[in-house]
């Protein structure tokens, strides 16, 4: 357990302290000690970056399960730490704009920032383990946290439905992974990502290859919300917006990206990974932006452009692996790709933060979120005005600000598609860099209309539940101090290229590394006038044309019937599924409890007579058994007739004789098998059972037989006698084979020596098997609570009698 | 109920209850030896007031022995837990017994153990619950 | 004797099944009860029976009856005492609840789910 494990913990061991911090200090913003978690984390996470620019990485392991090759070992190189510092970062900004978001008077603050807390070690958890099933443990813990925070609100129903659809989502995306994980496990051996990493060559060639990669994709591609399992992100939204700022668009969505940068090298030199994660981002891509356009709410606006980014990086990510295949070329132009991905995720986390926050400020002031109610809000709000502009015009990809930037290397990494000759990329290839011009398009349109709907136009205050103020200066602080990282990053971009970016890419290609390339990253406003410039021209033109004819093609929004969106199919197949799990368990569930003892006996019988046939397991030893005594038949045949009795006996008393017979003839058994001590037990057990018989007679009806029809005993009889057999050959077998020495001679031998004693039934009773007899009592003393439960709590209301 | 008379159970009941109660505890102490034990010992004991219970009727066992059952059925579980929880003490695994040989003045040369403390945990815990259980139906009838 | 108690266990299993498939609470209660005596039984017998003296240390004697079995069934005996307990008094508290033993007028699904 190193320092840096216990960081990774320590918003684990923080959260503990949450609920009674809320309760202990009601009149100071719980917030105010939650923020400094990811201060301190960052403060610590920054050391590590002179470290790691110089090629360096820091390998921390904690023995957690090594019989199973699972240790808890922390990896802190380039990738994982940009990752941490926007964990860190991104989260103590979010952190403080909760504190003026959610009111400390009305909220249930406690279980907030434990949740959140909680998300935050998760995330930690999963960009610095290097154990794939640590990393896959975070991973759910970042999915229940996600859960937990959609569902904040609970008796919202929208965000019931958000969180169970998330959680389904992720989780069957989580669980593919699992099963990746484990094919990756049974080729190379080890759960260690470096490892397998060194060993990439080799597991190319392996069958398992293939599925393995599938799953892990599944797992990455369900997580980043990319098409077709976008669905939960804009369900997601009724979280409260620190939440949608902090999870959803800035981290939890990134693990997939994360993921997919993390298996780069053990994957990427298959051409399936190339196409599959460029092709689902550059879709993913297409449809997220399409799509936020029609949006009214400025939340699913965000969630769509969310959407929309995260296949951008996608699909940055899989054409970067087109670096690795032309490790030979000097001046390496695919690894623009990977630079810019490393970029834009940087950027992303900036302005869209910010214009979530920026979202959060007008929704918390105005009362809705809803674009045909806001407009004119500039005089009223000009911060906010002044954050909104500032942070959508990067999302268009406008300069001077950082968007511009990676939106040029973007498409310049799309361009050299053109140029690549692998994977038959020249042929379909050529889709590329069209879609991701259309979807550029589709960007600038939402973002403009983002901020022009919301704060230009004609004011219309009365349609407003509240009415618009600026916001309080400290929720302002965080937004502000994002979308000044916009223009510093756009101004100074170089700041980050030889700190976080080179060290990212070398991380995600470290074959390259190997081979000698040196990852160079420069980063230009002015590169001439290239086909990029052109093309951004090109969207600014074709965009703008678009907003203004807006109202013109929205038309063609409504053209797909809700029943054939993904959403409706999610909501059919849910609603089928679940129909069809009630019918097909009320077919078997019937509620009659001999239906349920039917399966029971049968499945018993059933299985263990084809047992005993299959394997061939019945046997019978006639050479060494005991003598059997002419009196012992006596006794045997009394057992048989009075268990006998007990069926035919038509009073009750009759039975109750006739059981007891049948016990007091067990404790005679007990004498002749030379156990005395159950003979003694048993004897006063049914003496002791009995008078408890007659005193709960008395509560039971008088009469009690119930007409059972013929057919019904008949099938009964066919059971009873099945089971009766089926115990009779297995009791035969047991006795007739012997795979190995009874251990009782260690008990024998020992119990003077060990115990001290002479009774070796009570020695091992309360000393060599004195857990048993333990757990025994505790079961004895619950039955006995559950009885006197029963009669002295009655069931209704539960009040004592 | 209707009041019947049964003096002679009832006299019976007088006599023979301290000879079973004292027998339970004989067999109780002789367990580790000879046949006996905890759960034998305890039966027994339940069986005698049980038979003092059939014989008058609850109020009187409760006159007799003014004892919660539940609280016995408790207190035995918890002995059990620390006799095994004693043994943690000197390094030992949970419900690790030991014993000696103790001279002393009556008795002679007596061999202790501790295993007779867990026993007397589950002496407490088979009197409380064969007691919890029949004094309850009993109650509510 | 190990075949004649197997016999004699496989009729025991016999009729308590039969009891506890039937529809009356009382005669379900009365299945388990001989469904715990033919499972001792058959924990014995499956040791094998009468293979020495009874397992308390004797000066001389050498072989003794297994003890562990014994050990187990005495656990057994006792928790077996505690559930059919427990089953009398869930058997007629369910009777004066619902009014009725018979297992057929007893169903559990409707209005619970």
């Amino acid at each position: 357990m190193s320092l840096l494990h216990l960081a990774i913990l320590l918003p684990f061991l923080s959260a503990v302290l949450i609920p009674f911090l809320f309760k202990g200090f009601r009149n100071i913003h719980t917030g105010w000690f939650v923020l400094l978690v990811p201060l301190v984390l960052f403060i610590y996470f920054i050391q590590y970056l002179p470290l790691t620019s110089d090629g360096n990485t820091v390998t921390k392991t904690f023995e957690w399960i090594p019989s199973l090759g699972i240790d808890f070992t922390a990896h802190v190189d380039g990738l994982g730490l940009l990752f941490a510092l926007l964990i860190t970062g991104i989260g103590s900004l979010v952190v403080l704009y909760s504190i003026y978001y959610l009111a400390k008077e009305k909220e249930a603050l406690h279980n907030f920032y434990v949740y959140l807390l909680m998300f935050m070690g998760a995330m930690l958890g999963v960009v610095l383990s290097d154990n794939l099933i640590v990393l896959y443990m975070f991973w759910e813990f970042t999915s229940i946290s996600s859960f937990l925070l959609i569902g904040y609100w609970y008796d919202r129903e929208r965000s019931r439905y958000g969180a169970q659809k998330s959680m389904l989502i992720t989780v069957f995306g989580g669980l593919s992974m699992l099963g990746g994980i484990v094919l990756l496990y049974i080729m190379g051996g080890t759960f260690s990502i470096q490892e397998l990493i060194n060993m990439s060559e080799s597991l190319i060639t392996d069958p398992l290859f293939v599925p393995a990669l599938l799953l892990i994709l599944l797992g990455a591609f369900t997580k980043s919300a990319q098409f077709p399992f976008h669905i939960w992100l804009p369900d997601a939204m009724e979280a409260p917006t620190p939440v949608s700022a902090y999870l959803h668009s800035a981290t939890m969505v990134k693990a997939g990206i994360y993921l997919v940068a993390r298996m780069s090298p053990v994957f990427a030199e298959s051409g399936l990974w190339l196409w599959l994660v460029a092709g689902f981002g550059i879709i993913t891509l297409f449809w997220g932006s399409f799509n936020a356009v029609k949006q009214t709410d400025l939340k699913a606006i965000l969630a769509y452009s969310t959407i929309s980014q995260l296949g951008l990086i996608m699909s940055l990510l899989g054409l970067g692996a087109a670096a690795l295949h032309y490790d030979q070329l000097d001046d390496n132009i695919y690894m623009i790709a990977t630079i810019a991905a490393v970029f834009h995720l940087i950027n992303h986390a900036t302005f869209k933060g910010s214009l979530f926050m920026m979202v959060g400020i007008v929704d918390h002031e105005t009362g809705t979120r809803d674009i045909r109610k806001l407009g004119g809000l500039v005089n009223l709000m000009p911060i906010t005005f002044t954050i909104a502009i500032i942070g959508s015009f990067s999302m268009a990809g406008l300069p001077p600000f950082n968007g511009f930037l990676s939106k040029e290397m973007f498409l310049t990494g799309m361009l050299s598609v053109f140029e690549l000759d692998l994977f038959n990329l020249s042929t379909w290839g050529v889709l590329f860099p069209v879609l991701a011009w259309i979807a550029s398009v589709f960007t600038f349109v939402y973002s403009i209309k983002l901020v022009f709907k919301t704060f230009l136009g004609k004011p219309q205050f009365d349609k407003l539940p509240k009415k618009p103020h600026e916001a309080p200066i400290g929720m302002l602080i965080s937004p502000i101090i994002l979308v000044s990282l916009v223009i510093i990053f756009g101004f100074f971009p170089n700041l980050l290229s030889n700190s976080m970016i080179k060290p990212a890419v070398e991380a995600i290609l470290p074959s390259l590394v190997d081979s000698g390339q040196t990852v160079d990253v420069n980063i230009y406003f002015w590169h001439g006038f290239t086909p990029e410039l052109f093309m951004t021209i090109g969207i600014i033109a074709v965009g703008a044309l678009l907003y203004a004819t807006l109202a013109k093609w929205q038309g063609i929004y409504n053209r797909i019937p809700e029943r054939f969106t993904l959403n409706g199919m999610y909501d059919a197949g849910l609603s089928l599924s679940e129909k069809g799990s009630l019918r097909l368990s009320n077919a078997y569930m019937t509620g009659f409890m001999r239906t349920y003892l039917v399966y029971i006996f049968s499945f018993f019988v059933a299985i263990l007579l084809s047992t005993l046939l299959i394997k061939d397991g019945f046997a019978i030893d006639t050479t060494d058994l005991a003598p059997i005594e002419f009196y012992e038949v006596i006794l045997a045949i009394i057992l048989v007739a009075s268990a006998v009795t007990v069926i035919f006996a038509k009073s009750r008393i009759t039975s109750l004789i006739a059981v007891g017979a049948a016990g007091y003839t067990v404790a005679l058994f007990f004498v002749l098998f030379r156990a005395p001590d159950l003979a003694l037990t048993q004897l006063v057990i049914e003496t002791v059972s009995v008078s408890l018989f007659l005193l709960c007679f008395y509560h039971f009806p008088r009469i009690s037989r119930n007409i059972e029809r013929i057919g019904f005993k008949l099938g009964n009889a066919v059971i009873s006698v099945l089971v009766g057999l089926t115990i009779t050959l297995i009791s035969i077998s047991s006795f007739s084979s012997r795979s190995f020495e009874s251990i009782s001679q260690y008990h024998i031998d020992n119990v003077y020596d060990l115990a001290a004693g002479g009774n070796m039934v009570n020695v091992i009773l309360v000393d060599f098997r004195g857990f048993d007899t333990l757990f025994e009592i505790a079961v004895l003393a619950i039955a006995a609570m559950g009885i006197y439960a029963m009669i002295r709590y009655r069931a209704a209301g539960g009040k004592e009698e | 109920m209707k009041k019947t008379n049964d003096v002679i159970l009832q006299t019976v009941t007088k006599i023979i209850t301290f000879m079973i109660i004292l027998f339970s505890i004989d067999l109780f102490f002789s367990g580790h030896y000879t046949p006996g034990g905890g759960f034998i010992g305890g039966l027994m004991t339940a069986a005698a007031l049980l038979l003092i219970l059939l014989a008058y009727d609850i109020k009187t066992l409760q006159v007799i022995l003014h004892v919660d059952f539940k609280l016995m059925t408790a207190t035995g579980l918890l002995i059990a837990i620390l006799t095994g929880t004693g043994a943690l003490l000197f390094n030992e695994p949970f419900l690790k017994h030991a014993f000696d040989y103790i001279n002393l003045p009556i008795l002679g040369e007596t061999s202790l153990h501790t295993a007779v403390l867990f026993d007397i945990g589950v002496y407490l815990v088979v009197i409380g619950v064969t007691m919890t259980i029949i004094q309850t139906i009993g109650e509510s009838e | 004797m190990e075949i004649l108690m197997s016999i004699v266990i496989g009729i025991l299993f016999m009729c308590a099944t039969y009891l506890i498939l039937s529809k009356s609470l009382l005669r379900i209660i009365f299945g388990t009860l001989i469904i715990s005596h033919a499972v001792h039984l058959l924990v014995l017998t499956m040791s094998g029976l009468k293979r020495g003296a009874a397992p308390i240390l004797t000066d001389g004697v050498t072989a003794y009856t297994d003890p562990l079995p014994q050990a187990l069934v005495l656990t057994a005996i006792v928790i077996a005492f505690g559930v059919t307990a427990f089953f009398l008094v869930l058997g007629f508290r369910a009777y004066q609840e619902i009014g009725t033993d018979n297992m057929d007028e007893m169903r559990g699904t409707e209005g619970n789910d």
